[in-house]
């Protein structure tokens, strides 16, 4: 089948404004007779709850944790970008649009990044008239700096906390629906089922998580919120409860799931210690602003302190390789040369998993003090997880999962293939394409939900009558009483190997042969260790309590259950995609410097799955691609 | 290392709850606090009991969902440290830990180690944002905000909302925590014209859930894995006289 992405057409300055008013409205005093399910209130779903409601919609929001405030979009450091140009080094939307495209290897759609590009500015107005404290420099003006990817100054940030800045606005503007009675909170509610009704999203089916009661919930459309599944590999950058749960369920119902191997490896994590090690700590990009990495060249230097490497002995191998860009070279760049590094054996620090991150240079140049003011909260937490100063002594990183490029498919509406059903922020696949740039996903989530959502989902509502189908409907006792016979399921199995052993064995298996780098063989390794992990699973695992209490091992059964059946697709996914690509790199495609091969000629397009069952492949839907503004070009950062 | 710990368990919010004494061995230096206690459970689960809860997320320091008192101090009383981020190597082989939920009369046990923190949202609800709408808002630019204005929102606005600072006052005050919000906004422009209100109703929300005075102990401070300032305190008592002022 091909997907129709319903892009507008014309020229792509004016796709947005067009689509904007072609789009029918709903009348005011209508708004408040729909209902509309917001699973999720990160900075996507926060923002689009906050924002329906103000609209007058009536909205029920729902998170995992105890409140809105923690969702895992408050971990994001580094920043924010806008088109502001600001500090007139040659910005515009045009070139905002253009660097993302590149940047996403061309596997993104057009207009979608070109509305992203646009609304982008608005949400920095947005922000800080909620109060958002903005870095500013000295005169009172908005400051900037770079980011990897890019070569102008074009992201906003607050400290080293911009992710929480930001949440912590959409959460205040979330607190005043909440007050105004727009809004209804759910904490503690985790969404196990997406309700359809002749195919067509009408509710959703959750778990009281303190109770242990299965409620249902209808309303006329439902938004997905939830956020990227890279918990797949178990050590991640992400929050512990991160997961695909809320999304796999949509596409167990019908939702197709675009581009799930496309995953970002985030360059600047803190190395693993042990197999203790319950997940990974990213330090934040920017480091890389005025970081140098470097390893020594040879390799009976790698146990020596790092001082005692002499400058000639170092190979400060971003700048050797990639000259223009150096430390700034995009993530799936920087993250695949430090790997080339350690597989060389040139890697520092134990386990010999490391490369250095630099600040002598930069400390020679601005200062101590200048360095503390821009990173010191990193610093500080760097020293609390390694008990190393960085100020003294280079920090040691190596690349670790990160980002969910691919995701539920979605139009330019953002709207699923099952009608109702809308799919925001880093749930969705859209505009990063095949590797995300810095700042750019608290950016997109903020779009979603502030400036995209609010319109589109209108021209849905206006073709649908509110309230007629309720939790009445037997389909929703019918998905109550599926969600319990798992959960019965599950506590009964009464096995001998725990959640967390059984999710490091798919991790494991995840990382090494669906990571970094992957090849036929290591995919169709992964491809048959996966059902077996999954039906050790289901006839060994222990879950102890019951299903109603508060049960935080029946929580994470679920959702490695829920990881067990995506890791098949998104190993299917790579191995069907015989190109590298952004942050898909196959070896079998590079070229003889080791760069990443890109097939424009069989693979300009977006990949979604239809899931057929387990024990079934599933199938390939293709929504073609088309560059009409950007030429295809190979991306090198030379 | 190996390690005593003497932990909280409550089975829900009627039970009475007690101390049990589990042994934690082998523990890496390496190791955070929540992982030393992944390791517990899962030697709890393959005994056939039930695995501790606690609340956790981000395991950064930055989401504020982590919440236990280690050896009588909230987080662990490491200086600007959550529980998250706590190491082992602060710990010595042969040590005792007692691990405890955060305590307080508006923060009602939800199991073992899990509190019902809902009242720090009710007091942003009452008042803790801009009204503004979305959209339609003025350049960012328009309205310059000195450097040193913009730092002291920011410090501020760091509060992560984990409520340490209520577990660690005698009177279970969330002073420190209703402070850093209404300090943010008050030396913004932004909001001004409901800066009283806000004050008034964030306070009186405050009294109502459940949360004592300030009584200057100071004890929120020293708690807060933010370095929140009880100068902000002394901030929202200054924008609270000026509601009375008229
Ligand atoms: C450490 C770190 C640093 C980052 N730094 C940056 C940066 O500097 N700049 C940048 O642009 N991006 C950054 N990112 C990426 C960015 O933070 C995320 O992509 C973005 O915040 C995701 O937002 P979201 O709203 O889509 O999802 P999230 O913030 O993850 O929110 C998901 C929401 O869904 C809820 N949820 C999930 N599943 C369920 C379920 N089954 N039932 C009920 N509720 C559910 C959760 O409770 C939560 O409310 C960073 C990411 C990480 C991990
Ligand atoms: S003021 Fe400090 S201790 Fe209190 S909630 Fe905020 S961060 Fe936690
Ligand atoms: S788990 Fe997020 S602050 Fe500790």
């Amino acid at each position: 089948m091909i997907l129709d992405g319903k892009t507008p057409t014309g020229p792509i300055e004016k796709t947005w404004d067009k689509h904007r008013f072609d789009m029918k409205l709903v009348n005011p005093s209508n708004k408040r007779k729909f209902k509309i399910l917001v699973v999720g209130t990160g900075l996507a779903g926060g923002a689009a709850a906050a924002s329906l409601g103000e609209l007058g919609y009536n909205v029920e929001a729902f998170c995992y944790q105890d409140s809105s405030r923690r969702a895992h979009s408050i971990a994001a450091q580094g920043g924010i970008n806008a088109a502001k140009n600001y500090p007139n080094d040659g910005d515009s939307i045009y070139r905002l649009f253009y660097d993302t495209i590149k940047g996403g290897d061309f596997r993104a759609r057009e207009a979608d990044v070109w509305r992203l590009s646009q609304v982008s500015n608005n949400i920095i107005d947005q922000c800080v008239a909620q109060g958002v404290p903005f870095a500013r420099d000295y005169a009172g003006y908005l400051d900037n700096r770079s980011f990897g990817g890019a070569q102008v100054s074009r992201t906003f940030f607050a400290r080293g906390q911009t992710g929480q800045q930001l949440l912590l606005g959409a959460y205040s503007a979330l607190s005043r629906q909440v007050k105004a009675g727009t809004v209804t909170m759910n904490e503690r509610t985790e969404m196990l089922d997406l309700v359809v009704v002749d195919g067509v999203a009408k509710g959703i089916t959750c778990r009281d998580m303190i109770t242990g009661e299965i409620k249902s919930f209808w309303g006329d459309a439902v938004i997905l919120a939830t956020g990227g599944y890279v918990n797949v590999f178990y050590l991640s950058t992400n929050a512990m409860g991160c997961s695909v749960t809320a999304a796999w369920k949509a596409a167990k119902k019908g939702a197709f799931m675009a581009n799930p191997c496309y995953t970002q490896i985030h360059p600047t994590c803190i190395p693993q210690t042990g197999d203790h090690q319950s997940k990974l700590t990213l330090m934040s990009e920017s480091l890389r602003n005025d970081g140098r990495c470097w390893v020594p060249k040879k390799k009976e230097d790698c146990d020596k302190a790092p001082g005692d490497v002499a400058e000639e002995d170092r190979d400060y191998y971003l700048e050797r390789k990639y000259p223009s860009f150096g430390n700034l070279a995009p993530r799936d760049i920087a993250s695949r040369a430090a790997k080339e590094q350690c597989d060389d054996e040139r890697g520092v620090g134990p386990g010999k998993r490391g490369v250095y991150l630099d600040y002598a240079t930069a400390i020679g140049r601005v200062g101590e003090h200048t360095i503390k003011e821009r990173y010191g909260n990193l610093f500080e937490m760097y020293e609390k997880i390694t008990d190393e100063n960085a100020y003294k002594r280079p920090m040691r990183i190596y690349p670790a999962p990160h980002y969910a490029m691919g995701g539920l498919w979605v139009d330019y509406n953002l709207m699923s293939n099952v009608p109702g059903l809308f799919v925001l922020g880093e749930a969705n696949f859209s505009v990063h394409g095949a590797n995300r740039l810095g700042a750019s996903a608290l950016m997109q989530g903020l779009a979603d939900g502030y400036f995209v959502i609010p319109y589109t989902i209108a021209g849905y509502l206006a073709t649908v009558k509110p309230g007629v189908i309720t939790d009445e409907h037997p389909a929703f006792k019918e998905s109550k009483e599926q969600v319990q016979a798992d959960i019965d399921k599950m506590l009964n199995i009464k096995g001998k190997k725990t959640v967390s052993e059984l999710h490091r064995e798919l991790g494991k298996v995840m990382w090494e042969d669906v990571g970094m780098a992957r090849s036929e063989v290591s995919l169709k390794h992964a491809l048959q260790r996966i059902p077996e992990i999954r039906e050790e699973f289901w006839n060994n695992v222990n879950v102890s309590g019951t299903g109603t209490e508060l049960n935080q091992q029946l929580e994470n059964a679920g959702r490695l259950a829920d990881f067990l059946e995506f890791g098949e697709i998104l190993a299917t996914d790579a191995l069907h995609r015989e190109e590298s690509c952004g942050g898909h790199f196959r070896t079998e495609h590079q070229t003889d410097d080791g760069e990443a091969t890109r097939d424009d000629e069989n693979f300009a397009y977006v990949g979604a799955w239809e899931f057929k069952g387990n024990d079934k492949a599933p199938e390939l839907h293709k929504e073609p691609l088309k560059f009409d503004n950007i030429h295809l070009a190979v991306r090198s950062y030379k | 290392m190996n390690l005593t710990l003497h932990v909280w368990r409550q089975a829900g919010p009627k039970d009475k709850g007690t101390l049990e004494t589990y042994p934690a061995k082998d523990v890496s230096a390496d190791m955070s606090f929540l992982e030393m206690l992944d390791e517990v459970n899962e030697g709890l689960i393959k005994s056939g009991k039930q695995a501790i809860v606690f609340d956790h997320d981000c395991r950064e320091g930055i989401c504020g969902m982590c919440s236990q008192v280690i050896n009588g101090k909230p987080h662990g009383g490491q200086d600007r440290t959550t529980v998250c981020q706590l190491h082992m190597r602060s710990f010595k082989d042969g040590d005792e830990i007692f691990i405890e939920p955060w305590r307080a009369r508006a923060f009602p046990v939800i199991k073992d180690l899990i509190v019902d923190r809902t009242a720090l949202d009710t007091i942003m609800q009452a008042g803790g944002y801009v009204s503004c709408h979305t959209g339609g808002v003025p350049d960012g630019n328009a309205h310059p905000i000195g450097k040193p204005v913009a730092d002291y929102a920011m410090d501020a606005a760091e509060c992560i909302g984990c409520g340490a600072c209520v577990a660690g006052c005698p009177n279970s005050s969330a002073m420190l925590f209703t402070s850093a919000k209404v300090a943010q906004l008050a030396v913004l422009p932004q909001g001004q014209h409901e800066a009283k209100a806000r004050v008034k109703n964030m306070t009186d929300t405050l009294q109502a859930a459940g949360f004592g005075n300030c009584s200057n102990h100071l004890e929120c401070e020293a708690s807060c894995p933010k370095g929140i300032s009880v100068k902000f305190i002394a901030k929202l008592n200054r924008e609270y006289i000026k509601t009375i002022a008229g």
